[in-house]
């Protein structure tokens, strides 16, 4: 199954845990007790968080605590970038056209 | 001349707004994005080309067009046409297909409504407005969007990683 950024915010759950976790590293219990899903629902979307790489792990004692990856998050920003010039290339051609018509 | 390009993504609204002004009147914009053969001359960024197979612009019919890239090789994609006002606003929803035309199962999928507006000048006005307020369309984000914009990942992506 395809694992980017776009699969991490396509869902709900997660995009509200992301929201939870870019305020702070937090446990999967923690995170749980702000859903009304259960606790294996929630770390089966922490587990595709974490597979798409926009959260990442890290063990504290006997802990887990889960982290937002800021830097994945900018892969939003490179597609938009691609989505304008896309547009923008697509009316400078039109420009042309309309220009000869 | 300005042409007060706008790309505008809302992440509150869920929408991505895009403007446009051309220096042409309304009826020759209109034209220009409802003809299958004056489409081919701009709606695919080149080297790409957009082949037409099927035209049928009325409510409830289908835009069939292939994008054919240099090496001849085609995706099909079909636009379905949702909501239009002659002259004025064209919406639609679209998705990639086989040659025959089936939609691809479970495929991603895309909207946007289009609308056109004379301005001073005898210039037109273009805004776009695309949703992605649900699953399918930030699928499409990932898989659809950056297909139909291949022709891109030749040139513009090659600058933009060079500029990381």
């Amino acid at each position: 199954m395809r694992r980017d950024i776009f699969q991490a915010i396509a869902d709900p759950t997660r995009r509200a845990i992301l929201s939870l976790l870019v305020l702070g590293a937090m446990t999967p219990n923690a995170l749980a007790e702000h859903f009304d899903s259960t606790r294996q629902a929630v770390s089966k979307h922490l587990k595709i968080l974490t597979e798409c790489e926009v959260v990442t792990q890290k063990q504290t004692g006997r802990e887990i605590h889960y982290h937002f990856n800021p830097e994945k998050m900018k892969e939003i920003d490179i597609w938009l970038e691609r989505f304008r010039k896309l547009w923008e290339d697509r009316f400078d051609q039109l420009d042309s056209l309309l220009n000869d018509l | 001349m300005t042409n007060n390009f706008v790309f505008e993504p809302d992440m509150v609204a869920k929408k991505i707004h895009i403007v446009r002004e051309f220096n042409a009147p309304i009826e020759k914009v209109w034209k220009a994005w409802t003809d299958p053969d004056l489409l081919e001359k701009w709606w695919s960024p080149k080297p790409f080309k957009a082949v037409t197979e099927i035209m049928d612009f009325t409510l409830g019919g289908t835009w069939k067009f292939a994008m054919v890239g240099p090496d001849g090789k085609k995706s099909w994609i079909y636009a379905e046409f949702t909501a239009i006002e002659h002259g004025k606003t064209i919406s639609s929803a679209a998705g990639f297909c086989d040659d025959e035309g089936n939609p691809v199962v479970n495929g991603p999928k895309w909207y946007r409504t289009t609308t056109f507006a004379a301005i001073d000048g005898d210039r037109t006005r273009v805004d776009i407005v695309i949703p992605f307020d649900d699953e399918a369309t930030l699928k499409s984000f990932a898989e659809g969007y950056f297909k139909e914009g291949t022709a891109m990942s030749y040139n513009q992506l090659d600058e933009l990683l060079a500029a990381e």
